[in-house]
């Protein structure tokens, strides 16, 4: 449950979950997240849900820290969570040219391309957040043994589909973008999709993903 | 749709419709955005009779040059703008902000410059011929959602307009932009991630706004402010005015654009009543920030709304 309450600025509440990231404090979060969206509360602009953290923004015409937080701490959470989560297969191609860190992880990790990969696909992913650019899902936990930090120097372009994992993490380039993660994978899925207005992101915080391999006849196909 | 159209001359910088942003969609990645100064986005659309769910064109240091084809139309330009209006006869008139006029076909309107600030908005009675998107006019081009497929305007296009039969009358306010002395801040989330050292030099030493500043963020120049405890933390939600401050101590101040969620530690958040002042300082700005209490914040922006009130009841 939320450990600690606090202001981020004059126009967000800020819920702190605890300092352990797992499915059990997320699923929290977005038990939280789907109880007060329901809600509808006036002045309400967003609610931001992370891996253990719950922002709530707010218009300060309307409403205020103080009046928001109690409403937070009396919500009646309704257990009926995550009815609407799905699993979700994601098809990825390996080929060379989109595995673009293979070789510095291999090195790293002291591991064969086929064991990394071993590990990476024989495991199912839990989402547990979209954000920073439209639809970018944040899926964890990655076995230990495939475990690497960032880039030191992030890439100015990541490609659009790009399968990237740090840490215990793992995500999806949903737009060409900036970013330091070890890109192992394409997908020629569109993860976001915006002429679906009604749901435009693929893969939604509860989610669980698995990912499969396909060649690169089969990608370049795929969309076809 | 309307035969009676803007072409687009010249497009200016960042030119883009916003409106007063796009709500709750930061659980998939998509920021408010909405105009970047709301109080001049307010007045334009006063001016010119329109309610406030009406898109304007925001610009950023050069606007477009536009010409019309279409019966007149009334408008009104917000902000400290340079800008002419030539007239189909050739004649040129020099353009005053916060006041109406009347464009007639083949009239051009030429936004030059907005002065020692950013951002200008352009007003027509009625607005464009555009389509929400997620209830929103607003243009964000990172996940190219909204009108104009979400990018920013490009030559030669036509911005259709929604001709509204009206009858020109002239309306003007004197508005004059308050002077800016600190934007006001209150404590981050990670505030004692930082030494004291750096939290002092945070606050009382000058920052210059850099050139790396746009709709997503501001990144600004001064003292390193130092971090001793983690300079990452896990990627949590953002809002606009939160100050991260990455592992090169150099902080960045997230704007309407902004990434939803962040991973660096957060010294302080501008109050809501000072965005509007920041979002317009350009770069090679001084800055010096002023802890406040929130209290204080949330009065200072009971203060802003008065304000914005007034200057919105002298618009007859």
């Amino acid at each position: 449950m939320i450990k600690n309450i606090t202001n981020l600025g004059d126009a967000a509440v800020y819920c702190d979950f605890g300092n352990q990231i797992d499915q059990e404090t997320n699923l929290n979060v977005i038990k939280y997240f789907k109880n007060l969206k329901e809600l509808k509360i006036e002045g309400i602009t967003n609610i931001t849900p992370s891996y253990n953290k719950l922002i709530v923004s707010f218009e300060p015409s309307v409403t205020n820290y103080e009046k928001l937080k109690n409403k937070i701490i009396d919500l009646k959470l309704d257990n009926k969570e995550n009815q609407n989560s799905k699993i979700i297969k994601i098809p990825i191609c390996i080929d060379e040219e989109f595995s673009l860190d293979i070789k510095r992880l291999s090195k790293e990790l002291k591991m064969k391309y086929d064991q990394i990969y071993n590990s990476f696909f024989d495991k199912e992913y839990y989402c547990y957040m979209t954000g920073f650019i439209a639809g970018m899902p944040f899926l964890g936990d990655t076995r230990e043994n495939i475990r690497l930090n960032r880039l030191e120097t992030p890439r100015v372009k990541v490609p659009k589909g790009s399968i990237g994992i740090t840490e215990q993490f793992c995500n999806i380039y949903t737009y060409e973008s900036p970013g330091g993660w070890n890109i192992i994978g394409n997908t020629p899925v569109k993860i976001f999709d915006k002429s679906n207005q009604e749901n435009p992101a693929l893969i939604n915080p509860g989610d669980r993903v698995t990912f499969y391999k396909i060649s690169k006849q089969e990608y370049q196909k795929y969309n076809e | 749709m309307s035969k009676n159209y803007f072409e687009i001359l010249r497009p200016g910088i960042n030119s883009t419709f916003q409106d007063l942003g796009r709500f709750n969609q930061h659980h998939i990645g998509i920021p408010m955005s909405g105009a970047m100064d709301k109080r001049n986005y307010l007045i334009g659309n006063k001016l010119v009779g329109n309610n406030n769910n009406i898109s304007a064109i925001e610009f950023a240091y050069q606007g477009p040059l536009l010409k019309l084809q279409s019966s007149k139309v009334i408008a009104a330009i917000t902000g400290n703008v340079n800008f002419k209006i030539l007239r189909v006869n050739s004649k040129v008139e020099e353009g005053q902000c916060y006041e109406t006029f009347e464009l007639n076909d083949g009239d051009q309107i030429d936004i030059i410059s907005t002065n020692k600030s950013v951002y200008g908005y352009f007003f027509i009675n009625g607005g464009f011929e555009i389509e929400s998107f997620w209830k929103s006019f607003s243009i964000n081009t990172m996940a190219q959602i909204g009108p104009n497929d979400g990018i920013k305007f490009g030559l030669n296009q036509k911005l259709f307009v929604k001709n509204k039969e009206s009858k020109f009358q002239k309306k003007r306010i004197d508005y004059l932009h308050s002077k800016i002395e600190f934007i006001r801040v209150l404590k981050g989330t990670n505030f004692n991630y930082f030494s004291e050292e750096g939290t002092n030099n945070f606050f009382n030493k000058e920052f210059t706004v850099s050139k790396l500043t746009d709709r997503m963020g501001m990144r600004i120049e001064g003292p390193k402010i130092e971090n001793i405890f983690e300079t990452n933390i896990k990627s949590e939600g953002l809002i606009k005015g939160v100050i991260q401050v990455p592992g090169d101590g150099n902080p960045i101040i997230m704007l309407s654009d902004y990434g939803t969620v962040g991973g660096y530690p957060k010294i302080a958040v501008v109050i809501s009543a000072d965005h509007d002042r920041l979002t317009q300082l350009n770069p090679g700005s001084k800055i010096k920030f002023k802890l406040v209490e929130l209290n204080e914040a949330e009065n200072l922006y009971k203060l802003y709304e008065i304000e914005t009130k007034n200057i919105l009841n002298q618009i007859r």
